[in-house]
């Protein structure tokens, strides 16, 4: 007992490090959002060797919200929720059918899907920028929602179904077996039994799809051009009010926005994110 | 099964036609002018110097990202299993990084080091006897050390949640055992934890190392690829996108796609890692 305690303390110490190491790139992001476009180049405008403002400004925000990188912001941050939610949706309708298949019929080459889904997966995402573009320019895909939605389900279904079928395969089938024979109808034995215990695989499964899509870069910055263009490829191509003035504050200010949700659902979900993302590669 | 035949469709065209687009030679602007040219189009790679320079930074950005992740991926989830206290929130803070979308840390990393703007001169300053600013994207290698970082720093708690939950299959009761016996703890660690998390490390290993491989948005934002920080993902791009070269484009896609099956190869046959196994 005595030796557990001291081990904790040790470890308690060494937690501190980790903290900080996480936690300052998040501060410094803070910090340059809140710092006015004189203040950033200013080092005497800032304390602990130009970490933090002396005077937070919101300026940057009214910047993004409704000064003149709003029309930049605002449609990227629209495209984006509306390419992400719908990628998932999909993603997610799609996975389930097939995790369900999976895991509840017998069928020959079932390990070769998920084999093939895990493969599919590691395909470098640039190589498929190359014919996609090419198709895109001529059929008018190109910088249009759909556009980005049918790469972002290339990108997120080989991991939908991987993750998925590893939750459902932990879902004891036979109780459905049971409830019929109790008499409830099929239907009824699916959706009293079965969903309960299907939705935080599902749930979780949703969450990880959305991320990959909110984080997607590649095909954001090659497939569109301004109509389509979501957050990190708006972010890349922010140019500040004149081509003398660099646009760091704007854009540390939009990424707090669009990090903040973000930081959220993962505080709210922290250990379902951490089953789903395990339970996708090691067996557990 | 719809999903199945979904995810063939649209991952598995754009392979094939990847694949067939990189024995011609035509560009995107001038389609009329295409011709087959076989070969060619790898043959022009091979031999072209900003082919290797890629393939070595691509290398390099790996290695070095992969083994220190490892490192502290490994530290990290040693804490986070033994710690009691502020476990939640060390717990939340490790996975916010990951959660954050690489370019914003790709930004966040490159004003840090930026001259003027960032604090990392300002800090080094402190330290006595150095009085630099120094200028981190003029060269390779301090350019290639910023990457490096920032794709460390998101990427870690990835690699520290998979070895956490390799931790938690070790047997605490054989820990426990060799403590009693008289092990010293690095003697438990190497003996007893390290063997039972083979697997786990193995996959963590494996998927880290083929998604570093593929190395694009860190690099895109903070140097855009100068002083030979392209990697082959950056490359693919320049030639695709900017210059609209579709067969070398093409061409550099398999290539890059060769590799990443080579790695998974050689992973799955040396370490014996079963892909599928890990499904239970």
């Amino acid at each position: 007992m005595k030796q557990s305690t001291k081990g904790t303390g040790i470890w308690s110490v060494l937690a501190v490090p980790i903290m900080l190491w996480t936690a300052v790139p998040l501060l410094w992001m803070l910090s340059l959002s809140l710092k006015s476009a004189d203040d950033l180049a200013n080092k005497d405008a800032s304390v602990l060797g130009n970490f933090w403002p002396k005077d937070p400004t919101f300026e940057n925000y009214q910047l993004i919200f409704s000064g003149g990188a709003s029309e930049l912001f605002m449609p990227a941050l629209r495209n984006s929720l509306i390419v992400c939610l719908l990628a998932t949706l999909i993603s997610v309708v799609l996975a389930m059918f097939c995790a369900y298949a999976i895991s509840r019929l017998e069928f020959k080459g079932k390990k070769m899907i998920l084999v093939t889904a895990l493969a599919v997966s590691f395909f470098p995402v640039v190589a498929m920028v190359t014919p996609l573009f090419e198709i895109w320019s001529k059929t008018g895909l190109f910088d249009t929602i759909p556009g980005l939605v049918i790469p972002y389900l290339a990108l997120t279904l080989p991991l939908s179904i991987w993750t998925m079928s590893a939750f459902f395969q932990q879902i004891p089938w036979e109780m459905e077996q049971a409830a019929q024979v109790d008499g409830a109808t099929s239907w009824q034995a699916f959706r009293k039994v079965i969903v309960p215990l299907a939705a935080p695989g599902v749930f979780t499964t949703a969450i990880i799809t959305f991320f990959i899509a909110w984080n997607d870069f590649v095909f954001a910055i090659s497939l569109t051009s301004d109509q389509a263009r979501t957050v990190p490829a708006a972010l890349a191509f922010f140019t500040g009010a004149s081509q003398f003035e660099q646009p760091t504050g704007a854009i540390m200010a939009a990424s707090v926005i669009v990090t903040i949700p973000v930081v959220i659902l993962v505080l709210l979900f922290q250990r379902r994110i951490v089953a789903g993302l395990t339970s996708g590669a090691v067996k557990g | 099964m719809p999903a199945f035949v979904v995810m063939v469709l649209v991952t598995g065209y754009p392979i094939l036609q990847a694949v067939w687009n990189s024995f011609f030679a035509y560009r995107l602007t001038d389609p009329e002018n295409r011709r087959f040219v076989g070969l060619n189009n790898y043959l022009v790679s091979f031999t072209d110097e900003v082919f290797w320079s890629a393939m070595w930074m691509t290398v390099l950005v790996t290695v070095i990202t992969v083994i220190v992740e490892l490192v502290l991926g490994f530290i990290i989830a040693l804490v986070m299993h033994r710690i009691v206290i502020p476990r939640k929130t060390l717990r939340t803070l490790v996975l916010i990084p990951y959660s954050i979308i690489t370019v914003v840390s790709g930004f966040t990393w490159l004003y840090a080091f930026q001259t003027g703007t960032g604090f990392v001169n300002q800090w080094i300053q402190w330290m006595p006897g150095i009085d630099a600013n120094y200028n981190w994207f003029g060269g390779f290698w301090s350019s290639l050390f910023v990457i490096s970082l920032s794709e460390i720093w998101k990427t870690t708690p990835f690699m520290s949640l998979l070895l956490l939950a390799g931790l938690a299959q070790v047997d605490s009761s054989m820990e426990e055992a060799a403590k009693v016996d008289g092990a010293s703890w690095l003697q438990v660690l190497i003996k007893v934890i390290l063997p039972s998390m083979k697997a786990a490390v193995m996959v963590a290993l494996l998927f880290r190392t083929l998604d570093a491989f593929r190395i694009f948005d860190n690099i895109f934002i903070m140097t855009g690829g100068a002083n030979e920080t392209s990697s082959l993902s950056m490359l693919i791009y320049r030639q695709t996108i900017d210059r609209t070269e579709i067969g070398l484009g093409s061409a550099l896609s398999v290539i890059l796609f060769l590799c990443v099956l080579v790695i998974a190869a050689v992973f799955v046959k040396a370490f014996k890692v079963d892909l599928a196994e890990g499904r239970g």
